[in-house]
């Protein structure tokens, strides 16, 4: 049927609506990269030796590193000496106090984006660390969190007040030698959030960060950290937009998770980064590396994530299992649509005993693009009775884009059971003339369907993250069918 | 035949990928008819309520189409569904995770937008659908579940029934809805087609079997050979067709030409 093929693969423009760009001056260290600059960006943050020292070893060694190459993605590769790895909005004072000392043009940027941090109109239940560039503009609701001892509040901020915590954990769940990114990320991580929650306590908001890249050819590397002490439980958000440019820019963030005896972590994520145009010109580069440690025992993690955005998407957000009876779960939504490329999945590395995971993957392709699950399952020795089951569907929407899927099961305990399943469907013409028979038209059709997919991931996001999610695909997925 | 026409179909040729399947149909349903079409099988019948319906691929190369005095041909499939044209699909599409109730409150409401009604709310909506539920005997578990996904045949074409029910079509084309159905559940869903025809609707109802037709009782009988319709009668043609099968009524109508 070449009419209806045509139709459902005429690509029309899709608008991205956070692409504006805010005038603030800013100070920014001069492109390039080498121990100079890293002692620049420590002193700007006024760190204490010990992490001057450990960024210089991470750059020591990311030297002698050469860049992946095994991913299903394909970009020129970026010139690091061309990158700004410092830029920050310039304050009147050192820094803000409180939120009122904020530059209002920051302000009205997350206004803009609809994430208002002024004490009156701030999200209700939702604590926000909002991060600029290089740097964090602020955080709401940190005295009310202060009250429970749980400690919500920048990177840079906890270095100066909680060198211990950070001393202890950071680097412990990715190491500086991890991989390329990371360890790149490691020596030139500007700010990122940092959250650590005590024994027993239940974190009473949703904590959140929402990173902007704004200025010009700089790259963003945030790192954040969140430790759940034994029995503490948290849900924290991530969302992210970037200004549309011509050319591309680098995020490479490090997150680590650190879960104690039956501490949770819920890390959700909607990365709605400037994909670049219809073309494939311009758009972010995101390579993160986002790992999850369940250390103690009954201790679980969950990732959730809703991946719309971004030029080239390029990450894996896993669990090591070491506690005995923990859990990992990761459910995933990625679309890709025009010339995006997207290479997303998950690790679940099984150490301790019982430990179980599951994994929910929906890839869905429209466009030129391609989008990519990639898996590994590994049950170590130790992990008797360790239990995994994967699902991975890739749903097809029109006839140029492409989905693979790359499963890699490594089991060595002959206890362990391990459950794969994929689909791959394409969105049927005779589903979208169903629903026009019904009186529905073709793009309310086309995202009705696209959620019914989805399903499954989005019943695990927080709820107003999920009516966020859906709406977001509807934008991301416009004109994909005519 | 003084009644007021609901659709008038003159002339219609249409194919697809240029091999044509409809040569020339013309057929008039009037208000408050029930008109039925029979026909062996690749004889075109889906095909005819795909060009009425509006799906994509399927080429008009004659004739006209008049729906309520409008050109039906010239609007997109949603158009003509808001506009009161329902087709009962021959084989009912599964759209997983996307739930019945909620699949079912989308398509009325841009009914009801369509007519400058306002959109009916969540409670309005269910008593509705409760009663709507009794007309087919519908089991409620299958509004919970994704349209029509792991539905059996039987219950798929009961779904479809269900759905007639709810959205009011003006014109309803029901593509064999008996297939797939058990005798009981035929009577059921007869019972239920014949309640929701009313003086100011129309029904055109597809089947191979004369047995749909002892409980959906047409006006008209239209046998469709090849894309033509060969002859027109009363009800008493279909049960003439059962007896006579296809061969010899063809035979009989080519004779006679
Ligand atoms: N998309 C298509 N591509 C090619 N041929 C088609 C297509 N759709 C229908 N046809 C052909 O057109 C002819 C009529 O098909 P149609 O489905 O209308 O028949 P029908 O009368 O409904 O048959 P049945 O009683 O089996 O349901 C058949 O020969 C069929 O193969
Ligand atoms: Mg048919």
């Amino acid at each position: 049927m070449s009419t209806a093929t045509e139709t459902i693969e005429s690509l029309v423009k899709q608008e991205y609506k956070y692409g504006f760009y805010t005038d603030v001056e800013t100070e920014s260290a001069p492109p390039g990269l080498n121990e100079e600059i890293i002692r620049l960006i420590s002193a700007k943050k006024k760190e204490p030796e010990w992490m001057t020292e450990w960024r210089l070893r991470a750059y020591r060694h990311w030297l002698t590193m050469t860049e992946p190459t095994w991913q299903f993605v394909k970009f020129p590769t970026p010139d690091f000496q061309d990158i700004t790895y410092y830029s920050a909005p310039k304050q009147a004072k050192d820094a803000p106090k409180s939120l009122d000392e904020v530059d209002p043009k920051l302000l009205e940027t997350y206004e803009k984006l609809g994430i208002p941090l002024r004490e009156r109109e701030r999200l209700a239940g939702v604590a926000v660390d909002a991060v600029f560039d290089s740097v964090s503009v602020g955080t709401t609701y940190q005295k009310q969190l202060a009250e429970k001892g749980i400690i919500f509040c920048s990177m840079s901020e906890a270095i100066q007040q909680h060198p211990e915590l950070v001393r202890k954990y950071i680097g412990s769940v990715v190491p500086y030698t991890d991989n390329f990114y990371a360890s790149l990320n490691s020596a030139v991580f500007t700010d990122g959030s940092f959250c650590y929650i005590p024994k027993g306590v239940r974190c009473p908001m949703e904590l959140s960060t929402y990173f902007r890249i704004n200025a010009a050819k700089s790259g963003q590397f945030e790192r954040t950290l969140i430790i759940a002490d034994e029995g503490g439980q948290v849900s924290y958000l991530e969302g992210c937009t970037a200004p549309m440019r011509d050319e591309n820019q680098l995020h490479a963030a490090v997150v680590e998770l650190v879960a104690l005896d039956n501490a949770q972590i819920k890390y959700s994520t909607v990365q709605n980064w400037y994909p670049g145009d219809e073309n494939g010109v311009g758009g972010i580069y995101n390579f993160v590396t986002k790992r999850g440690l369940c250390k103690g025992r009954n201790s679980r993690i969950t990732w959730t994530q809703v991946e719309t955005g971004s030029a080239i998407t390029w990450k894996y957000p896993s669990c090591v299992l070491l506690g005995d009876n923990s859990k990992g779960e990761f459910y995933s939504v990625a679309v890709t649509n025009n010339r995006q490329q997207a290479d997303t999945g998950t690790k679940m590395i099984h150490i301790g005993r019982n430990t179980r995971s599951t994994i929910v993957s929906k890839g869905i392709s429209a466009g030129r693009s391609q989008n990519s699950y990639r898996g590994l399952v590994k049950i170590q020795k130790s992990a008797a009775h360790a239990r995994n089951f994967s699902q991975c569907d890739s749903m097809l929407i029109g006839a140029k884009c492409g989905a693979h899927t790359f499963p890699y099961i490594e089991v060595k305990n002959t206890t362990a059971s391990v459950e794969h399943e994929a689909t791959t469907s394409k969105i049927g013409e005779d589903q979208i003339f169903y629903c026009n028979q019904r009186g529905i038209a073709t793009q309310d059709a086309v995202n009705m369907i696209v959620n019914g997919f989805c399903k499954e991931v989005f019943k695990e996001l927080p709820m107003e993250f999920a009516v966020e999610a859906q709406k977001l695909l509807g934008v991301s997925l416009e004109g994909s069918v005519g | 035949m003084s009644k007021q026409p609901i659709l008038e179909i003159k002339n219609l040729s249409a194919g697809v990928e240029g091999k044509q399947i409809l040569k020339g149909v013309s057929l008039t349903m009037g208000l408050g008819e029930v008109h039925a079409v029979m026909g062996p099988n690749g004889s075109g019948k889906s095909t005819l309520a795909a060009v009425l319906a509006g799906r994509e691929g399927y080429e008009v190369t004659g004739g006209e189409v008049i729906y309520c005095g409008q050109d039906l041909l010239a609007l997109d499939p949603e158009e003509r569904a808001r506009a009161g044209v329902f087709l009962a699909f021959q084989y009912p599409v599964e759209i997983p995770g996307v739930n019945s109730t909620y699949f079912l409150k989308a398509a009325l409401n841009e009914i009801r937008k369509h007519h400058g009604q306002p959109e009916l709310d969540a409670m309005e909506f269910l008593t509705l659908v409760r009663e709507r539920m009794k007309l087919l005997e519908l089991k409620d578990d299958l509004l919970k579940r994704s349209v029509n996904e792991g539905f059996s045949g039987g219950e798929k074409k009961r779904a479809e029934i269900f759905q007639m029910a709810v959205l009011e079509p003006k014109l309803a084309i029901l593509d064999e809805t008996d297939s797939g159905l058990d005798i009981d559940a035929l009577k059921v869903v007869s019972h239920g087609v014949n309640k929701l025809k009313r003086a100011d609707n129309a029904q055109l109802v597809i089947t191979h079997y004369q047995r749909l037709l002892n409980f959906i009782i047409p006006d008209f009988v239209h046998v469709l050979v090849d894309g033509r319709i060969v002859k027109t009668g009363g009800k008493e043609l279909a049960l003439e067709l059962e007896e006579k099968g296809y061969d010899e009524m063809l035979k009989a109508v080519s004779g006679a030409a």
